[in-house]
């Protein structure tokens, strides 16, 4: 790294300074905030609030709902994992295939990844809308009369399909990237060393992948806990009813719909400290298992 | 162990490259092959194709007497070593040694067997362990040969393998691969651009130029018989002189320069007269004139490299440049003027047009 000497020594606070107000304002006022909610049962009509020290983690922890949104959310988060990680991963080497080396090629495939999510997961609903959405049409004339935001399975079901269909063009992109990567002679000296070309996938391609894969799973673990809050608000439309939802949802509606903001306050903190050893597992993991070359 | 036979082989990649024209080469078993060239020339893709990595255009490539066109190329029963080594970073030494075997169905202890013997032949076997990316480049070369090695194939195909080595690495290694191939007598193929590890390894060497053979022989035929221009020039260093030559009312004299006393009986009114740097004598002062050419060359600069020095020179002022070989210890300075000479049988004559070995050179003699 490269070593930059200011002649001014105050002069790069001051540049970090609108990050550091920006960080401070968003995250961890909020933050600290939400640490701070987690310790009060608030009123819910704002007449002040009272000390209630671990009562609301406990409620949370022992709250049956909230084992069952926990157990929803576990279930959505390996199902969203595996398949947008599998799929994509399967599209690349496909993809690897025909454009090895063709860079305007890679570039267009590029696109997909510049749809802004919003706009991908209302996408996604659309298809899977109660009256207009073709995909529920289709399933119809297969004789499924799929009701979303009526039985809890296909919420779920469209919940998955959309936040996996959302995922794939990102895993996809890094996988492809991975794919390329991977250099050509060792493909070749494989070629020549195994006949089989899945045994050769599996055997060097694959663990070559480990680092893009595991960086990905992260990421997707990360996304399908925390970043499918809108697509779970677009299914169940704010009403969740008995509607299978995920934590995240969970912490906005019984916050704001609920009025529990003590509750909701604790259940975020938990999510924090999810976080929290998820981060803590990624880099114990980098430095032990997976090899970077 | 097999022979080769490439049989007017053709490669034409997409965009219509042709960068291999119909090579024909009969490969003995146990020869070691060395296709050597300028950057570009298609040696590579040549290899490749050998070795099924790259897909034939037209021609035939046999091993043995099997067709391999279209054989795969973990069945072509070949083994390759690459530039990058292209060892397998997340296996260790061993399982980059026992891969291809494993992935034939070898029994283990057979494989561990012949893991063994390659990892002492070529003294890796201390790093069995290691991944490859904790053994410096030398042994990471090692270990890709070791790979080549334990899989006992009918051949062994190389494509630079020594080029991202230190110069004395190099040398070192060039010696111990001749002499594995020497013990192991398995046909191999040696893709270099470096003209010295050509000669010192091949039994014959093939000389490519844009994609076309150049000449086939024994280091020394190519060497004292370059078939070309292009590969007098290519093969030897210094390279050797060439020197346009045409015949004038006054006789033979160069296209730039003057000084030179030479003269053949010919119908042909120009010549590339090739004279390799070794072969030109300086003589002293008022040495008699043998028969042969002789010249006068003013010094333009001198390159000391220990044992001996190469000369830089002109012939005449501001002639056609030329490089001599001279002893080390010999001091020149630049300016002076030197007489040199050329024994007649040391003189390569070269057709003006196509470049082309003139065979007649040993019908030479001063008219
Ligand atoms: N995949 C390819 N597509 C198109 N042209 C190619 C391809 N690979 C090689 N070529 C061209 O074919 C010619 C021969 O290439 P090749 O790699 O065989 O050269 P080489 O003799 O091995 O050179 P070097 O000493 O630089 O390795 C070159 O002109 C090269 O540009
Ligand atoms: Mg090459």
């Amino acid at each position: 790294m490269k070593r930059v000497q200011y002649s001014n020594p105050i002069l790069p606070y001051a540049l970090l300074l609108p990050q550091l107000a920006i960080v401070a304002v968003f995250f961890l006022w909020p933050a600290v905030e939400a640490v701070r909610a987690s310790f009060y049962l608030e009123d819910p009509f704002g007449f002040g609030s009272t000390f209630v020290g671990l009562e609301n983690f406990k409620d949370t922890l022992t709250n049956s709902q909230y084992a069952r949104t926990a157990r929803f959310t576990l279930i959505f988060t390996v199902l969203v994992a595996f398949f947008s990680l599998s799929i994509a991963l399967l599209l690349a080497v496909k993809a690897d295939k025909v454009i090895r080396g063709a860079g305007s090629y890679r570039t267009l495939l590029m696109w997909v990844y510049a749809i802004a999510p919003p706009v991908a997961g209302l996408l996604g609903v659309m298809l899977f809308d109660q009256h207009i959405g073709p995909l529920t049409e289709l399933a119809r004339s297969l004789g499924w009369n799929l009701q979303v935001g009526v039985t809890p399975f296909d919420t779920a079901f469209v919940m998955v399909i959309t936040a996996v269909w959302k995922q794939i063009p990102v895993n996809f992109i890094f996988f492809l990237s991975g794919l390329q990567s991977v250099p050509k002679s060792v493909q070749e000296a494989a070629a020549i060393d195994c006949r089989s070309g899945t045994r050769r996938f599996w055997t060097v391609t694959f663990p070559l992948l480990a680092p893009t894969g595991f960086f990905l799973l992260i990421i997707n673990i990360t996304y399908a806990l925390f970043d499918t809050f809108g697509i779970v608000d677009l299914v169940v439309k704010g009403e969740p009813g008995n509607n299978p939802i995920t934590l995240v949802y969970k912490v906005f509606v019984d916050g704001f719909r609920g009025n529990d903001l003590g509750g909701s306050s604790a259940q975020s903190v938990i999510l924090m400290v999810l976080v929290f050893l998820l981060t803590v597992f990624q880099f114990r993991m980098i430095e032990r298992r997976v090899h970077y070359n | 162990m097999a022979s080769i036979t490439l049989n007017t082989v053709r490669k034409i990649y997409a965009g219509n490259v042709e960068a291999v024209k119909g090579i024909s080469i009969d490969i003995e078993d146990g020869e070691f092959i060395v296709l050597v060239g300028p950057s570009g020339c298609g040696k590579s893709t040549l290899l490749r194709m050998v070795a099924g990595l790259e897909d034939i255009s037209s021609g035939e490539i046999l091993i043995g007497d099997r067709l391999v066109n279209k054989v795969e190329p973990a069945d072509r029963d070949i083994a390759m070593v690459f530039q990058n080594y292209a060892l397998y970073p997340h296996m260790s030494v061993y399982n980059n040694l026992a891969y291809g075997l494993k992935n034939r169905g070898i029994a283990k202890s057979e494989i561990d067997q012949r893991v063994r013997k390659a990892a002492e032949i070529l003294e890796i076997g201390e790093y069995l362990d290691r991944k490859p990316r904790q053994l410096s480049g030398g042994q990471r070369q090692r270990v890709a040969m070791g790979r080549a090695i334990v899989r006992e194939p009918s051949a062994f195909l190389f494509d630079e393998p020594l080029s991202n080595l230190d110069a004395k690495l190099r040398v070192q290694m060039r010696m111990e691969i001749k002499k594995l191939q020497r013990d192991l007598k398995t046909t191999s193929i040696y893709v270099t651009h470096d003209q010295l590890e050509a000669m010192t390894l091949a039994d014959r060497l093939v000389v490519l130029n844009k994609g076309q053979v150049e000449q086939i022989g024994s280091p020394m035929e190519v060497y004292e018989k370059p078939a070309s221009t292009f590969v007098a020039s290519f093969i030897g260093s210094p390279a050797m002189n060439l020197i346009p030559m045409k015949k004038t009312a006054l006789g033979w004299e160069p296209e730039q320069g003057d000084g030179v006393n030479f003269d053949i009986r010919s119908d042909a009114s120009e010549f590339i007269v090739g004279l390799r740097p070794e072969d030109l004598e300086i003589l002293g002062d008022g040495a008699p004139l043998g028969a042969g050419l002789a010249a006068k060359v003013v010094v333009t600069g001198v390159e000391p490299v220990g044992a001996e020095s190469y000369i830089h020179g002109t012939l005449g002022e501001g002639g056609q440049e030329v490089i001599l070989r001279a002893a080390g210890k010999q001091h020149y300075d630049i300016g002076q003027v030197l007489s040199i000479a050329a024994k007649q049988e040391k003189i390569h004559l070269f057709n003006r047009q196509t470049g082309k070995r003139e065979e007649e050179i040993s019908a030479l003699q001063p008219a």
